[in-house]
């Protein structure tokens, strides 16, 4: 995890609040860095973490979580991560029985479908321990990312109601957090994606702006984030100019 | 405000975006309505109950009655305690309940209701919804049925968002400068019918009245080409009047008759 976005958030690992959903999204960069952050940030704190890694592989964010400090291949055996990898599983489903559910099954629909195969397993993945395993701090969902859904076909209103029933479980039932990624196609007019992104936004604590510096490139500083945090009923704003590699 | 925003009744249109959030102003109009002794029904869509009554006393929440679509809306976890029907169903619910008095339903939010409901089912439903008190004979006029909708404006079309707001009383746009928050609130009014007719006749300078006898006049006379009974008898007996016309022409010293060809006068 990055400490300045620690710094720039006033929060660590151990205090690590709970019931939210932070929205992260980028804009003219690459915002996947936060992404980054926030799993090895979770499984610092002890959280267990179900992972809907849709861009990368396995290795890909195991080599990345081992430079912020953290092993996802340990995390993976103890129990503390369950991941789904898109890229791997998203083939299995055309080479399986199609009465058996997958989390994915929406790539065999040939309408738009619902993501309720992907909501059971996010359920599935996170639901409270038994009284004889480790005890992990609180549910955490993470996915990366949600504009990918619609480049496959699912409509703007499926994806938020996916996010709606993982916010009524995680958040509010199991008191855990959900961290989603979704890319601002800014001046492309996308209107589905801005439905998404507009949506998420009006039910998010916490909204995390990756964004390409207004000047252009530069080798020294990457782009700037900036926070907006509900707070009370109004928004704060924060915001951090940094060079994060 | 708050009070000028409940007084017309029916439908409230919140307008709202990520940047200036309505949910705080829903709130305290729903605070108004339950102090004022009113029940409040609220479908909540987009927060659980346990959120949307933070911030309410217990006197207020013991008004409020939480309808709740936010745990499972669409009925994904069969254990049989989402709203029987979905979405639709429990609002036309809302329009169906019969309990006595004013009553306040704040609909959190219309935009989620838009997303997973036809826009002209959902208008249909909202106008049913707001003219209540027009529906039952026994109400007094008193008694308003107040219907506050939470609307994203961002997440919906020209189209959508024309439709709610021609259905709305009063609307209630939020929106903000430097970090300063601030309403912009539009008011329909019904129009004023008028109560009585002026005479267009009076103040003239000439006289358009009709005396007794004048009158009498006028409704008798037949006019010349009004078929009437009279005229139809007439025609169907020929016999009984002139049947033939004659036309009786005195020739004087200019013209000049000539029977072979009677234009021979004319210089063509």
């Amino acid at each position: 995890m990055f400490p300045e976005l620690n710094n720039l958030l006033n929060t660590t690992p151990d205090q690590a609040e709970q019931g939210k959903l932070t929205l992260l999204c980028d804009a003219k960069t690459d915002g996947s860095f936060l992404v980054h952050h926030f799993l090895s940030f979770y499984l610092k704190a002890n959280c267990k973490v179900c992972f809907v890694a849709l861009i990368q592989s396995f290795s890909h964010y195991n080599i990345v979580g081992q430079k912020l400090g953290v092993s996802l291949t340990t995390a993976r055996e103890r129990g503390q991560l369950v991941f789904l990898e898109g890229l791997k599983s998203a083939v299995d489903v055309f080479f399986r029985p199609q009465e058996e559910p997958h989390p994915l099954q929406f790539l065999r629909e040939a309408n738009s479908g619902n993501l309720q195969p992907l909501y059971e397993f996010v359920q599935e993945a996170l639901k409270p321990m038994d009284s004889g395993e480790a005890a992990w701090r609180c549910p955490v969902l993470l996915v990366d990312d949600l504009s990918v859904l619609l480049s496959l076909g699912v409509g703007a209103v499926a994806v938020l109601d996916f996010v709606h029933y993982c916010r009524a479980t995680v958040c509010r039932e199991r008191k855990g957090n959900v961290v989603a990624l979704v890319h601002d196609s800014g001046d492309a007019e996308d209107e589905e994606n801005d439905i998404l992104l507009n949506g998420l936004g009006h039910q998010s604590q916490l909204i995390l702006r990756a964004e390409g510096l207004a000047t252009g490139f530069c080798k020294d500083v990457h782009g700037q984030v900036a926070g907006s945090k509900l707070c009370f009923g109004s928004r704060s704003h924060y915001c951090m100019v940094h060079d994060l590699n | 405000m708050l009070e000028s925003l409940l007084a017309l009744g029916g439908l409230v249109l919140l307008r709202d975006s990520v940047e200036w959030e309505g949910r705080s102003l829903l709130k305290a109009l729903i605070k108004k309505s339950a102090l004022c002794g009113e029940q409040v029904h609220i479908l909540g869509c987009e927060v659980s109950e346990e959120e949307f009554r933070e911030g309410f006393d217990s006197n207020i929440n013991s008004r409020l009655v939480y309808h709740d679509l936010f745990r499972d809306p669409l009925n994904w976890s069969k254990t049989g305690e989402a709203l029987p029907g979905g979405p639709l169903e429990a609002l036309r619910a809302l329009c169906r309940r019969t309990d006595p008095g004013p009553v306040t339903i704040a609909l959190d939010s219309l935009s989620w209701l838009l997303l997973h409901l036809p826009c002209t089912t959902l208008c249909q439903t909202l106008h049913a919804l707001s003219h209540q008190d027009s529906c039952h004979g026994d109400s007094s006029p008193g008694e308003q049925v107040h219907v506050l909708g939470l609307l994203h404006e961002e997440l919906h079309g020209p189209g959508p968002l024309g439709a709610l707001s021609s259905l709305a009383q009063t609307e209630v746009t939020l929106s903000g400068v430097m970090g300063q928050a601030s309403a912009h609130i539009l008011y329909r009014r019904p129009q004023q019918r008028p109560t009585h007719q002026t005479d267009p006749t009076t103040h003239l300078t000439f006289n358009l009245h009709l005396s007794k006898k004048e009158r009498e006049a006028k409704d008798s006379l037949t006019l010349p080409f009004q078929f009437s009974s009279e005229k139809q008898q007439a025609l169907l007996r020929p016999g009984l009047s002139q049947a033939t016309s004659h036309i009786f022409y005195e020739p004087d010293a200019y013209d000049d008759l000539d029977q072979e060809d009677p234009d021979d006068d004319l210089d063509v």
